[in-house]
């Protein structure tokens, strides 16, 4: 449950200046001062210093003065008003002022006792637990060059040394490989690829011997043919082409 | 001490609150209550006669061990803990009117104090030593106050009963009795372990029936 339905909301303004927790307190402060006989209030004199007061203290629109103001007024008109002897059973109209005065006091008599034993208590430290505090942000970084570069320095030392290779490029000599096939067939009508190969041969010379003849096949100069996978492939002078 | 004495010890050092009497009976079941008891007694001898800085203290319906009032301005001038603050004297006429009229309105507080309470009542509730303990009969169905355990703790008081009773106090009260009527209800004084019924200042009857449960809303 929640006290929100009582509505005690924020809206409350709290004037405390004075030093006064309110009109009671005031009055209660008054009686004292004037060591009056609470039972017996003389109200038009403490009526007056309470307007004194509020007046000296600005008080004069705080809601809660102005209804005591008010009630004290009303008291001392009362109290002016003819009482004949012997009717008790008029009330003094001062009693429910008392009554309020003194249950007032009754109850700042009690915050006394509370004010005591809550400092007791207070001057007494008990094992609190606190959990574990979150981390502390990281510092910002204080640190000079060379510590850096030294840092640097010992993870690179770390490091295994790449192996670095060094590629020489080798152009392909498609041309060439051309040639060689239209010089071997000049002397001989046919020939296997792998005649045209060392056993020693380099890729590119394989690459170029490959790329060679495709472009002679593509310009019709030459017949290749598989006779199935993976078989040497057989090169054979155009007819056609050679008729062109 | 005795090895009871010893884990009661312990366990009052590990816990943040004040451990009720029947929780520290449920570390070992084996003890009688009187076995308890006594080892309590030992307990809190042990920190007297040795001349310890900490002392076993019965709060707020349990026990703790607290450090000593000499020790406390050098532990928080260190900061190494720190007092709870203050209570304003309006919080605490507050609180005094609650503890002694619980269950009590917000109206019926802020007719003894002669000013309005909300504000006060709301920090009051925050701080934990307040709590809605139900709602009156009458128009609105106010909401009533009571105090809480932290309230007892943080005055270092074992139960509400601890507190003084009303023929206690203000001596002027029971002059002219006949004159004013107040403090009607002068309680008989507390069985010891029963639960403090207090009702002092002759709390208000719409007040006091509506003590029950609280009601749902």
């Amino acid at each position: 449950m929640s006290p929100a339905g009582d509505a005690p909301g924020p809206s409350t303004f709290i004037v405390d200046l004075t030093g006064f927790n309110g009109p009671l307190d005031l009055l209660l402060s008054l009686i004292r001062d004037e060591q009056v006989d609470i039972y017996d209030i003389p109200v038009a004199r403490i009526c007056e210093q309470f307007l004194g007061r509020m007046h000296q203290l600005q008080l004069n629109e705080a809601a809660e003065y102005l209804e005591m103001a008010a009630r004290l007024i009303r008291i001392k008109a009362q109290m002016l008003l003819p009482r004949k002897e012997g009717r008790d059973d008029l009330e003094d109209p001062r009693a429910e002022l008392v009554r309020r005065i003194l249950e007032y006091q009754q109850m700042r008599e009690v915050v006394d006792v509370l004010e005591r034993l809550g400092e007791d208590r207070r001057s007494r430290f008990a094992r609190t637990y606190m959990g574990q505090p979150a981390a502390p942000p990281p510092a910002p970084l204080a640190l000079s060059l060379t510590d850096l570069l030294v840092a640097v320095d010992r993870v690179l030392r770390g490091v295994k040394r790449p192996t670095i290779h060094e590629v020489i490029p080798r152009a392909l000599d498609v041309d060439g490989a051309m040639a060689t096939v239209r010089a071997i067939l000049q002397l001989r009508a046919h020939l296997r690829f792998r005649d045209l190969l060392r056993d020693d041969s380099e890729p590119w010379e394989v690459l170029s011997a490959l790329l060679g003849l495709l472009e002679l096949a593509k310009r019709s100069e030459v017949h290749l043919m598989q006779p199935r996978p993976f078989a040497d492939v057989e090169i054979r002078r155009e007819l056609a082409g050679e008729a062109a | 001490m005795n090895s009871l004495a010893k884990l009661l010890e312990a366990a009052l050092f590990a816990s943040p609150r004040p451990i009720a009497t029947e929780e520290l009976a449920a570390l070992d079941p084996e003890s009688s209550p009187a076995a308890l008891q006594s080892a309590l007694d030992e307990l809190r001898e042990h920190y007297n006669v040795d001349g310890h800085a900490v002392e076993l203290l019965e709060v707020g319906g349990g026990w703790q061990v607290l450090t000593r009032p000499e020790y406390t301005e050098a532990i928080e001038r260190a900061q190494m803990a720190v007092r709870p603050t203050r209570l304003s004297p309006a919080a605490l006429e507050t609180l005094a009117i609650i503890a002694y009229r619980q269950p009590i309105g917000r109206a019926d507080v802020a007719e003894i104090r002669g000013v309005d309470v909300g504000a006060v009542l709301k920090s009051l509730h925050e701080r934990g030593l307040i709590d809605v303990v139900g709602r009156a009969e009458g128009l609105g169905r106010p909401l009533l106050y009571g105090t809480t355990n932290l309230f007892l703790e943080q005055f270092a008081l074992r139960h509400l009963g601890e507190l003084p009773r009303v023929d206690e106090l203000a001596i002027a009260l029971r002059r002219n009795g006949d004159d004013v009527v107040l403090a009607a209800d002068v309680i008989e004084p507390e069985p010891a372990g029963s639960e403090p019924a207090v009702a002092m200042m002759g709390a208000s009857d719409a007040a006091t029936e509506a003590t029950e449960s609280a009601p749902t809303l």
